[in-house]
């Protein structure tokens, strides 16, 4: 049997934030902007994360991840170093529309800044003038940001405390582009659901029309499970085979974070559990020497 | 294991001495009562997730066999899905042949470990049995799967397990996607005539339905497993994690990569919810969701799995089927203190397999019969509180045959819950007909095959769930032998 992929390289973009190379020939040669894949770092005991590819390279036949360590299943994933096989499943969903709209707006928050880069890639290739709006919570995490540059026609950064660029949220700079004349013809977000669904508000009374990546509970990521499920304009859709990208403006957003917070206490006293744990380990390994004569037996 | 267990067993051994000290005539054997099967019992094994059938004994399983009439015209052998020569397999268990009926069951049957535990044999070779017929009783039919199941565990626990022969290499490529009970029969079949063959899976273990969905206390995963084994070493290629349709699409295998046939049995899709208000609240799940939580990524290993499992004290679990009884058994398994099964008509109308219904009322599930759901209330939070529920009655019979539920009229009732899993079956999985829009699909969006379980494509061939809609793991598995016979004649 085979099926897992190897990591072929490894960095770590900030404190939280990891960046993998993954050597799978054919997800990178079929995969299109706005896909994601499902990993596991294990195939025995992991949860299934899924996880939005930032880049591939179909002629080394890899591709590329980036994610953040928010929980125990991302701390696990981020253990793993290169030479290290991972499972890994893709690419999933539907692949973002791409057409000559004009004017495009990317915004994209904290680690959406990853896959939030091949949509403004291939916007960009498609002839669109292309605007980015990179934000996070501080300097740190503002990741992917050489490579938006160099893609984007303006590019607006702005960090919650004001470590770098302006001192703002992406709703900001993003109401004052709605109420430029001409106005955006498309804007893509991608990032907290909390973000997006203020993009979503910032853009509906100008009518423009608004595009979301939504990144929900997922277990098979092919339509089989249904934890994915969200309400588009009253009606259910499921993330993994009707999107990930929806009309930011039909999204159940309130429903749809409920839905994302069914795990949280779980979630929150296993990723406590991961980091006592790694603290351990930690003291552990510096502690061996120290602690060795009590492994003596008493005389 | 309880004295009545214990009584079960030994009185077997007393009872097959006693029979064989005399001839054995026909009256004489439809006068021997069906042998129980051995279960754990009931208040231990709700809280574990070991399998709760214990399977015969030798000598109750050669007394079981004492019951068979070995009618000539073996009308159970029309009644099996992959037609196994049933009064032979059951003629060497009586003789204590176990390992000369396995050789007979394994001509027609890779995997009876599996179809021993899960076939619904009462409705299907044990339904024409002669004995049944005779007591009239469907339920003191020969114990077939029984029977079946103890001759396959004896061959795996004897260590005797034999791989199929496979015919010289012939240099033709098949490609079977998707691991379950079809794919894996039609790539035994296919693979015993010398062709290579691949099968991709989407998920990480191979399996379908019978790793994700059915419960490690009604089938270890360690069978699966061993099933899936012997297919290795018959040489059978297995690529993992791989989607046809999104990995590849499903022409480049023909076009591109080159195999000469595709067989397409990607199982069920997208579950089906009962489109009330209320659905997607913090606490209700589709039964694919919970049972693959608890099943395949092991949720049920708290502190070890990494996938979590909603924490649930009154679980109401809707549908009838057997995949309404495993999730409500699991959900009792895991810790909840009430589980109650909704259906909307009664017991007599239930798909669900007698013996699963009886072991779920054994453990405490509560059955709510003529009872359906009109919403699902939450909290401020979001999450489950109630169900409103509607009762019903029966009235006439509909096209199924079975009497149709009518509701009745001001009978809303309010019951507390915090977790709903709907259990109402499975759409098709929309991913290779999206991907693959030649392939013709009717309107339920099940792959459309003629009687050969051939495709509007040309050397593609489909069965199981993605053609049947929600149907057996025998009845996959018939359709995958069905479609290997096809491929290996379109391959001489």
């Amino acid at each position: 049997m085979h099926g897992t992929h190897k990591i072929v390289s490894k960095s770590q973009l900030s404190e939280e934030v990891f960046r993998i190379e993954v050597q799978a020939p054919l997800v990178a040669q079929e995969r299109k902007a706005g896909q994601f894949v499902i990993v596991m770092y294990d195939e025995d005991f992991s949860e299934r994360i899924p996880l939005t590819i930032a880049d591939a390279d179909p002629v080394r036949g890899t591709v590329t991840l980036i994610f953040q360590t928010v929980g125990a299943s991302t701390h696990k994933l981020a253990l793993k170093n290169p030479g290290d096989s991972i499972v890994l499943l893709g690419p999933l969903g539907n692949p973002t529309h791409i057409e000559r709209f004009g004017w495009a707006v990317c915004v994209g928050g904290g680690i959406g800044l990853a896959p939030l880069h091949p949509i403004a890639k291939a916007l960009k290739e498609a002839g669109n003038r292309v605007t980015v709006i990179s934000g996070a919570r501080t300097k740190d995490l503002l990741i992917m940001q050489d490579e938006l540059a160099a893609i984007a026609d303006e590019h607006i950064v702005v960090t919650d405390d004001g470590s770098f660029g302006r001192k703002a949220l992406v709703t900001e700079p993003l109401g004052e582009l709605c109420r430029r004349a001409p106005s955006p013809d498309i804007v893509v977000t991608i990032g907290p659901p909390i973000m997006m669904k203020f993009c979503a508000e910032t853009t509906r009374p100008y009518g423009i029309k608004t595009l979301a990546s939504l990144n929900t509970i997922m277990l098979d990521g092919t339509g089989m499970c249904g934890g994915c499920r969200v309400s588009i304009g009253g009606t259910t859709k499921f993330v993994c085979v009707d999107g990930p990208e929806f009309d930011a403006h039909l999204v159940d957003w309130d429903g749809m974070l409920m839905r994302l917070g069914t795990y949280k206490e779980i979630e929150k006293e296993a990723h406590d559990r991961c980091h006592l744990e790694m603290r351990i380990e930690e003291l552990e390994a510096q502690g061996d020497g120290a602690r060795a004569p009590e492994k003596e037996p008493a005389k | 294991m309880s004295h009545k267990e214990e009584y079960i067993m030994d009185n077997a051994e007393v009872e097959l001495a006693r029979l064989r000290s005399a001839p054995v005539t026909p009256k004489v054997r439809m006068q021997i009562p069906p042998q129980d099967m051995p279960a754990q019992d009931p208040s231990e094994r709700r809280h574990n997730m070991d399998e709760v059938a214990l399977g015969y004994t030798p000598a109750q399983a050669m007394l079981e066999a004492e019951r068979c009439l070995q009618c000539k015209n073996a009308p159970c052998i029309a009644g099996c899905p992959v037609r196994i020569d049933i009064p032979g397999f059951i003629g060497k268990v009586k003789g204590g042949d176990f390992l000369g009926a396995g050789k007979i069951i394994k001509k027609t049957n890779l995997l009876p470990s599996i179809c021993g535990r899960v076939c619904p044999q009462e409705t299907q070779c044990q339904a024409p049995c002669t004995v049944g017929k005779a007591l009239h009783s469907v339920g003191k039919a020969v114990q077939i799967g029984r029977l079946e199941r103890f001759v396959a565990d004896y061959e795996r626990t004897h260590g005797a397990v034999e791989v199929p022969n496979v015919a010289s290499p012939t240099g033709r490529k098949v490609a079977i996607v998707g691991a379950g009970p079809a794919g894996l029969t039609c790539a035994a079949d296919v693979r015993r005539e010398g062709h290579d063959v691949t099968i991709f899976e989407a998920f990480h273990k191979s399996g379908g339905v019978m790793v994700y969905g059915i419960p490690e206390f009604r089938l270890p995963k360690v069978l699966v497993q061993s099933e899936a084994e012997v297919l290795e070493s018959m040489g059978v290629d297995f690529e993992l994690n791989f989607l046809v349709g999104r990995t590849r699409p499903l022409l480049s295998l023909l076009r591109e990569d080159g195999y000469d046939a595709v067989f397409i049995g990607t199982g069920a899709g997208l579950p089906k919810f009962m489109d009330i208000p209320g659905e997607n609240l913090v606490g209700v799940f589709s039964a694919n969701e919970y049972l693959t939580r608890a099943n395949l990524l092991k949720a049920y290993m708290k502190g070890k799995a990494g996938t979590p499992i909603y924490p649930s004290h009154r679980v109401a679990v809707l549908g009838g089927g057997n995949v309404a009884m495993d999730s409500a058994r699991m959900a009792l398994r895991l810790g909840a203190e009430e589980v109650r099964v909704l259906y909307r008509r009664t017991r007599e109308e239930m798909p669900a397999r007698a013996e699963e219904v009886e072991h779920a009322i054994e453990e405490g599930i509560i059955f709510d019969f003529l009872k359906s759901p009109t919403r699902v209330l939450g909290d401020d939070k979001g999450r489950v509180a109630a169900l409103e529920v509607l009762s019903y009655e029966l009235g006439e019979p509909d096209d199924s045959g079975r009497r149709r539920p009518v509701p009745i009229r001001g009978s809303e009732e309010i019951m507390p819950f915090d977790t709903v899993i709907v259990a109402i079956g499975n759409e098709s999985n929309p991913l290779i007909s999206q991907t693959t829009p030649q392939l013709q699909v009717d309107r339920h969006g099940h792959i459309i095959v003629d009687e050969r379980q051939k495709t509007s494509v040309e050397r593609v061939y489909a069965g199981g769930d993605i053609v049947l809609g929600s149907a057996t793991v025998i009845l996959a598995m018939g359709e995958g032998r069905q479609a290997a016979q096809a491929i290996n004649e379109i391959l001489q």
